[in-house]
């Protein structure tokens, strides 16, 4: 058995949404460089929409291949399903990850929520409780 | 291309070392314990290839004993010592930070015995300061254990002065030379050993086989019970067709050792210049004092495993100390001991080139290395954090 599935392994090879949003209205980073994992996430938000999304990832194949299938899984959505979106959601969507690795989903799923949290704290009005 | 640029981690059976394994699968395959012909034939087979192991490192057939590979010979060597010791009132054991884990392990299991281990640091270079084992010795010391080559590495310790240290403070001395045996000379006399270990995969031989030196007079612990193969030492029917497999690939190794050796210095140099090029990386241990099938780098701004995959894509079979390819959280011991940062550490490539290697390979590994690189830091943030001066470089 191959260590990942061909799903984690087409978006590691072909990420989606890689870059950088000059004018984002969220930025999110999670994880720090000691431990092998740094996720960065861009948020371009239009009316409670997640209109545009861009990642930078240091990290592993698991890692990458979350980052990239998290921003598919947001991009075009209402930030309050954004919101909503789990670290299983994103591993289930790559077909699975190696039990050690599911950490990197847990990244991605941390790293749209920090984005989310700085766009709100830059536009407190649209907070919905 | 496709190039298996892993030797480290095992090697491609060499054609003589399957040749002559066959015949004690299809036809020789008696138990040398057996008193019929059969199995005196293959007990015959196996004393030669003791003889033969026994003359590429000049000891006598009997302090030759087979074992199932470098981690067993290992243990066994290890707790041989050990229990001389714990039966001595001597209780101490000195190694160093960048053994096996089939050390460190064993080291380990000791100390919650009761034994009192010191780790000896190495310094930048990888290399382990003959002096501060000097200093380290105690008269309660039972058993210095410091390896031949690196694994990680390559770097090649200063054996010989250990060995000669050890022999006048009259201190058992075992090197666990699995990286060394059949790439570089290793002469049990020269090097002062009182205990060797060495696995047959790494030199071309069969996975699951391998041996441990131990000096006259010294008899090795049993780590398994049972019949009175290899002299009473360690039980269970013998890999007839693993040790005569391994003895041939040894012998072979040994007849192209110097020819082989020079040419992979030459073309490891040619790889470490090339990787030198690649903005903000480093190489990891001694330039000169290395096997000449070891390279390994350090890439600042990316990841190991990442780069692992992609360079796989491109035919390229390598190795990286990374925590991602460790299943652990922490990177390689070996690179946190010579100074490597966790950040750095994460991001290493280990490349350990075969006998067939030229050229041609090592320049595609240069530029599908230096591709790679360039195109994972693309998208990192800590790359861009460190051109955009948020963080200092290292490298």
């Amino acid at each position: 058995m191959a260590l990942y599935s061909e799903k984690v392994m087409d978006h590691f090879r072909n990420p989606r949404n890689v870059g950088v949003i000059e004018d984002a209205d969220g930025v999110g980073e999670v994880g720090n460089a000691k431990c092998g994992d740094i996720m960065k996430m861009y948020l371009k938000i239009d009316d409670d929409t997640i209109t545009d999304v861009k990642f930078e990832t240091f990290g592993c194949g698991s890692a990458i291949a979350s980052s990239s299938m998290a921003t598919e899984l947001i991009k075009g959505q209402p930030v309050s399903d954004a919101l909503k979106l789990t670290n299983k959601a994103v591993a289930e969507a790559l077909d699975g990850l190696p039990d050690y690795k599911m950490h990197c989903s847990v990244l991605a799923e941390e790293a749209i929520k920090n984005a989310l949290d700085d766009y709100y704290s830059k536009n407190p009005d649209k907070r919905k409780e | 291309m496709n190039i298996y640029a892993d030797n480290a981690a095992t090697t491609r059976m060499s054609r003589a070392a399957i040749d002559a394994m066959l015949p004690y699968l299809e036809t020789e395959y008696g138990n040398p314990s057996s008193l019929h012909g059969v199995g005196q034939r293959a007990k015959e087979a196996l004393e030669a290839a003791r003889a033969d192991i026994a003359a590429v490192i000049n000891c006598t057939p009997k302090e030759i004993f087979f074992t199932s590979g470098g981690s067993e010979s290992d243990n066994q060597a290890i707790m041989t010592a050990a229990e001389r010791g714990r039966r001595a009132g001597k209780m101490h054991i000195v190694s160093d930070k960048i053994e096996h884990h089939a050390v460190l392990e064993t080291l380990k299991k000791l100390k919650k015995q009761g034994f009192e281990i010191t780790l000896l640091p190495v310094g930048q270079n990888g290399i382990v300061d003959a002096s501060d084992v000097e200093k380290a010795l105690r008269d309660d010391t039972c058993l210095c254990t410091v390896m031949y080559a690196n694994n990680e590495i390559g770097t090649v310790q200063p054996v010989e002065r250990i060995g000669a240290i050890c022999r006048e403070r009259g201190v058992i001395f075992h090197t666990d030379a699995v990286q060394a045996v059949g790439h570089i000379p290793v002469d049990v006399q020269a090097c002062g050993a009182d205990m060797l270990s060495a696995s047959a995969h790494k030199f071309h031989g069969p996975k699951g086989v391998g041996f441990l030196y131990v000096k006259r007079g010294i008899k090795p612990e049993r780590l398994i019970e049972g019949g009175s193969q290899e002299r009473g030492c360690r039980a269970g029917t013998e890999n007839v067709a693993g040790v005569v497999s391994m003895a041939a690939a040894l012998k072979e190794s040994a007849a192209h050792m110097k020819e082989n050796g020079e040419r992979l210095t030459v073309l490891r140099d040619r790889l470490i210049k090339g990787l030198s090029a690649i903005p903000h990386s480093a190489l990891n241990g001694d330039a000169v004092k290395r096997l000449p099938s070891n390279v390994n780098f350090c890439f600042e701004g990316i990841e190991g495993e990442s780069l692992l995959l992609l360079l796989d894509d491109k035919g390229v079979c390598a190795s990286s100390g990374s925590a991602c390819t460790s299943g652990s959280l922490d990177p390689s011991h070996v690179l946190l001991a010579i100074g490597r940062v966790h950040d750095v550490a994460h991001g290493s490539l280990r490349l350990t080139l075969g006998e067939d290697a030229d050229e041609a390979q090592i320049d595609y590994i240069i530029g599908a290395t230096a591709e790679v690189v360039s195109y994972l830091r693309g998208f990192s943030p800590v790359w861009r954090d460190l051109c955009a001066g948020k963080k200092q470089f290292i490298l």
